[in-house]
């Protein structure tokens, strides 16, 4: 079943963290099984936040080995991104196996994605400067503690919970996927994507990476190709009704905006409530309830619709 | 047979007639009256409630099994008025009604609120999501904002009607009653209705009224599109007089008339089954 939501502060910024949490909470019955977030806090100047783990949360018990294989992983990335000349700023252990780095680098982005993700059981979970992409097993109270996220500070973001039903229950099936190598690009989904094969070989012969067999990488991939080929978000959003069969919501959130389409049958739910301060949406109106509990107008987008809001 | 053991809704239904009774045609319903003696009317559980009890329901603090619960309680302790405060879009909200009531909620609801309903009338001020009185018999749901998809699915009778707009499908599988919307309604709205009618006042998306065996749509704006074996009826006196009077008892009468309102019904090319009754079927084949 899967819950999507998004919300964007379009005067500023507001407590995003907390915010995204009580959205996905409320949204829980619609998918225990991982919870993940898309955040944007304050961009920083001339540098990156590049989140990545090198194993998965159910590798960890395992065993003792483990450890020291996740020791030689990390030590093995920063070796690479030394290589490519990469400046370190800071380093946040942020759980045992998923790392925090804020970095400077000025070269190219898909060769140093390409060069990290070569080291065994490394994912780049996003790049970017105002992106944070955050994701792990578990309901999103689970997950905002782990990761503190509840503080967080931010104008936009877009989060998922998920009701794993096409691929296996862990982090790289997780939503949100970040739009490889673009920063600040991520994606959430709701549906079914009936030509996902079809067309991940097309994009894989095109030179694309996937990161594992969940269908709704495929819309993360697509995205970045579009945006690459001078698409603008809104283009792209609406091409992918024509492209893409199946049934499906899904969000995309870039560094100041925030786009959704849903697709030609409207069989998957959205509800948004829109005002000159915020714009939030939802697979249930019980997620927007959760930060406005006021009386609202609020509605469904119908078929083929695209929306697109900036922060 | 042994081992079987009588309901006591069959005792009832024994009582009321409705194993003797002699059910030709389409005739496959006894119609009550409600003056009649012998408790006929209604459901053979169904609280007897006073209009004139009224009863406030907060449901801030609990969770949907408990709202219906308590609802139900004080339905079996007589109150026929209810007003429920702060639904928060909880979902399954005042579900499987059978008997008599005056519910108003004070707020909106999440999915699947209000189905299975059999004779209560409410009216919800704020917003409904999908699936808002699917399978109702009879009674009237008065929306005041917008509703989600599949408004009035699988509609059996009584009156449906959302003053905003509502999401796809609309009245998909209607087998009678009426839905009325205010606004517009999304694509693959009359989906497969069998009976029954439908009004919208605004505009309506692609393949309004898609396969449809029967009923009929009243469209006061445009359709992206007519969905296959829909098309244009004929309006008539009677229809004009009905929508009118409807559209009037829920204060949704334009102002110009409805003038400007066109009727859909089945092109009946699609067909696959016929009016005749099993009986009658095996007698022609």
């Amino acid at each position: 079943m899967c819950g999507i939501a998004g919300l964007i502060h379009r005067n500023g910024s507001g407590n995003i963290g907390q915010e995204m949490t009580q959205m996905l909470q409320s949204l829980k019955h619609r998918g225990p099984d991982s919870t993940g977030y898309a955040i944007y806090g304050t961009p920083g100047r001339n540098e990156y936040v590049m989140r990545f783990k090198v194993a998965e949360q159910e590798d960890m018990a395992k065993g003792f080995d483990i450890v020291d294989e996740v020791k030689r992983r990390r030590a093995k990335v920063e070796e690479r991104l030394a290589t490519l000349g990469v400046q370190i700023i800071d380093k946040e252990d942020v759980t045992d196996y998923a790392f925090r780095y804020r970095i400077q680098y000025d070269g190219d982005m898909k060769k140093l994605a390409d060069y990290v993700e070569d080291v065994e059981g490394t994912e780049i979970l996003s790049m970017g400067n105002a992106l944070e992409l955050i994701k792990d097993l578990g309901d999103a109270a689970r997950v905002a503690q782990q990761y503190d996220l509840r503080k967080f500070k931010g104008t936009h973001g877009i989060g998922h919970t998920r009701m794993a039903t096409e691929s296996d229950v862990d982090i790289r099936s997780a939503h949100p996927y970040w739009a490889y190598p673009y920063n600040d690009i991520a994606v959430v989904h709701n549906g079914q994507l009936t030509n996902y094969w079809m067309m991940r070989r097309e994009f894989e012969r095109r030179g694309h990476r996937f990161m594992s067999n969940c269908d709704s990488e495929l819309l993360a991939v697509y995205t970045a190709y579009n945006l690459e080929h001078g698409a603008t978000l809104e283009e792209s959003l609406r091409q992918s009704i024509q492209d893409i069969d199946g049934v499906f919501t899904y969000l995309v959130s870039t560094k100041d905006a925030l786009g959704m389409a849903k697709d030609t049958m409207a069989a998957k739910p959205m509800v948004l409530y829109e005002s000159d301060d915020l714009v939030a949406l939802a697979s249930e109106e019980v997620a927007i309830r959760a930060v406005i509990p006021h009386e609202i107008d609020t509605w469904d987008p119908y078929d083929e619709e695209v929306r697109v809001w900036r922060a | 047979m042994a081992g079987l053991t009588t309901t006591k809704q069959a005792h009832v239904s024994h009582d009321l007639g409705m194993h003797t009774e002699a059910l030709r045609g389409k005739t496959q319903q006894r119609f009550f009256d409600v003056t009649e003696e012998g408790g006929g009317y209604g459901y053979p559980d169904a609280p007897d409630v006073d209009f004139n009890k009224r009863a406030e329901l907060d449901c801030e603090k609990l969770d949907t099994k408990q709202i219906n619960a308590q609802l139900r309680d004080l339905m079996n302790r007589g109150y026929g008025t209810i007003v429920l405060k702060n639904p928060g879009s909880k979902h399954s909200l005042a579900v499987g009604i059978l008997n008599r009531l005056n519910l108003y909620i004070e707020g909106s609801c999440g999915y699947f609120a209000l189905g299975l309903l059999d004779g209560p009338n409410v009216k919800v001020k704020g917003r409904v999501g999908w699936a808002c009185g699917e399978n109702m018999l009879s009674g009237t749901i008065l929306i005041e904002k917008n509703a989600g998809s599949q408004f009035g699915a699988a509609l059996r009778g009584g009156d449906i009607v959302c003053k905003g707009s509502v999401g796809a499908r609309t009245g998909i599988d209607q087998k009678g009653g009426n839905i009325i919307v205010g606004g517009d309604t999304g694509s693959f709205t009359g989906f497969m209705m069998q009976r029954g009618r439908m009004v919208i006042c605004g505009n309506a998306g692609k393949n309004l009224g898609d396969s449809m065996y029967d009923g009929t749509i009243y469209l006061g704006g445009e359709a992206r599109s007519l969905g296959v074996d829909a098309v244009p009826g004929e309006m008539t006196d009677l229809d004009r007089e009905w929508l009118t009077r409807k559209l009037k008892m829920y204060g949704l009468l334009p102002s110009k008339g409805i003038g400007h309102f066109k009727k859909i019904v089945a092109g009946k090319q699609l067909w696959n089954y016929d009016n005749l009754e099993p009986g009658e079927k095996k007698l022609v084949l």
